[in-house]
């Protein structure tokens, strides 16, 4: 292979990148938090036992989690401004698509975690006469915390790298700006092993620190 | 004495398998009945059925005079809202075979959580009768613990410090001592009769016939989801009138020496 690599275009164009990386984390710091909140609602739903909670709550998890993220997002943009009436901007559209997918796994991790607690613990609660979001709250959620670590770790590291996918609807994060600049320059190679290398470094520390933040927590017990 | 829980015609089925058939009992105020029987044959789901741990699935239970629950139209199946259970679970203790303790509280905080929660007691006040409990069954220095530094006698007698920190009207114990090893049985046995002495109403599913005997004023021997025989302890265990019980007690005898 006689390719000669020329990262003098990347550096050049570096601010450009960056820009490219604050939506990024916009992206991520938003419909994270979101999402999780979301699917805890969502997943009080799937364990309460009343069917007319449970059947929605089933319903959604299954549509996010088994059609594609880059369908969903492509919907959000294009076909929901028409049932809704109204026009979503792009980064809207995005926000909007990857909160619900993540808030659909997200409630399947808080399901599991919720159900992971033995119907004991739930006994011993109610035995006292605590009612269900006594116990829930006082007893069971705190019990599962931990548990869950592990499972939104990974969650929060897909949703960051699903991100780029919102490239597509025109939302100028970081893979947007990267291809930007290799339609502009042609220099493709260079610019997105640059991008990739980015997307490495915003990421690998978090999971480098949950994974620290585990052992101490495994170290407690 | 007045009649503190009064059960009808209690039913339980699980699926097809019909554990309870049709029960009555009074239990009178400050009365101790101890329920024998062997495996499988529905005194622990008569226990559980007391504190609605499981619903009835037919027959009634007044508590205090109260009727409870409400009869669903037209059939024999009742049903219970939320707030009902819970206020008759306050009234009602229970101590499980298996503790049931909260493993991410201190032992003083899973008997707090009731008087907190439950009864939105200060903090000091919850603190003051948590320990004062705790003293009782002699776990003062085990205050500052979590449940999974204790042996299981103790964590035994915490579960019994957090039923008895609600002040129940009446407790349950289901085979309170079965999970414990030998040698631990005593001390939680020790706490119950105590507290026996105190004149509170209390039932009590056990394997321990011995205890058994010397705690209750009444017995039942349980089979097949009914009432076999019921009566003094002298007169079941000692002298029991039925086949059945007869039978039930050799096999405990079997290995005296």
């Amino acid at each position: 292979m006689d390719y000669t690599w020329d990262f003098e275009v990347v550096v050049r164009n570096f601010p450009v990148l960056l820009r490219g990386v604050v939506v990024t984390l916009e992206l991520w710091a938003i419909a994270f938090p979101l999402g999780m909140v979301l699917g805890f609602v969502i997943s009080l739903g799937r364990v309460s036992g009343k069917p007319w909670l449970n059947t929605p709550a089933i319903a959604y998890v299954e549509v996010f989690r088994n059609t594609p993220v880059l369908v969903q997002l492509i919907w959000f943009y294009y076909a929901f401004p028409i049932v809704l009436g109204h026009q979503l901007g792009p980064f809207a559209a995005a926000i909007l698509g990857l909160t619900l997918n993540t808030s659909a796994y997200c409630a399947e991790i808080f399901r599991g975690g919720i159900q992971s607690i033995a119907t004991s613990q739930w006994e011993g609660a109610r035995a006292l006469g605590m009612t269900y979001s006594m116990a829930m709250r006082r007893v069971v959620l705190p019990q599962v915390g931990k548990r869950m670590l592990p499972a939104f770790t990974n969650r929060a590291i897909e949703l960051a790298k699903v991100t780029s996918l919102a490239s597509i609807l025109t939302v100028h994060e970081l893979m947007y700006q990267g291809r930007l600049l290799s339609s502009t320059y042609y220099r493709p190679l260079e610019i997105l092993t640059v991008v990739a290398l980015i997307y490495f470094i915003l990421i690998y520390p978090g999971s480098y620190l949950s994974a620290r933040l585990e052992r101490k927590l495994a170290l407690r017990d | 004495m007045d009649t503190l829980i009064r059960i009808r015609n209690l039913h339980k089925r699980f699926g097809d398998l019909h554990v309870l058939r049709g029960l009555d009992l009074d239990v009178r105020r400050g009365e101790r009945i101890a329920i024998v029987g062997s495996s499988g044959s529905g005194k622990s789901t008569l226990l559980r059925c007391i504190n609605f741990m499981e619903l009835p699935s037919e027959g009634t239970i007044e508590l205090d005079g109260k009727l409870l629950g409400r009869a669903k139209d037209g059939t024999a199946v009742r049903t219970y809202a939320e707030d009902e259970l819970c206020s008759v679970r306050e009234r009602v203790g229970m101590v499980f075979q298996q503790f049931n303790l909260f493993p991410h509280m201190t032992v003083l905080e899973n008997v707090m959580e009731g008087l907190r929660t439950v009864k939105k007691a200060d903090k000091q006040a919850a603190r003051d009768r948590a320990a004062a409990q705790l003293a009782k069954v002699g776990l003062s220095d085990k205050v500052d613990v979590y449940p999974a530094k204790l042996s299981g006698g103790q964590q035994q007698r915490v579960a019994i410090a957090r039923a008895l920190a609600m002040d129940p009207e009446v407790l349950l114990f289901d085979e309170p001592t079965s999970s414990l090893d030998p040698e631990l049985v005593g001390e939680v046995l020790r706490v119950i009769r105590a507290l026996a002495e105190e004149g509170r109403t209390m039932l009590l599913v056990t394997h321990e016939l011995g205890f058994a005997y010397h705690f209750a004023d009444r017995v039942i021997f349980i089979a097949d989801g009914m009432f076999h025989e019921v009566g003094t302890p002298d007169a079941v265990l000692k002298h029991p009138g039925k086949e059945r019980t007869q039978a039930f007690l050799a096999r405990f005898s079997e290995f005296t020496f």
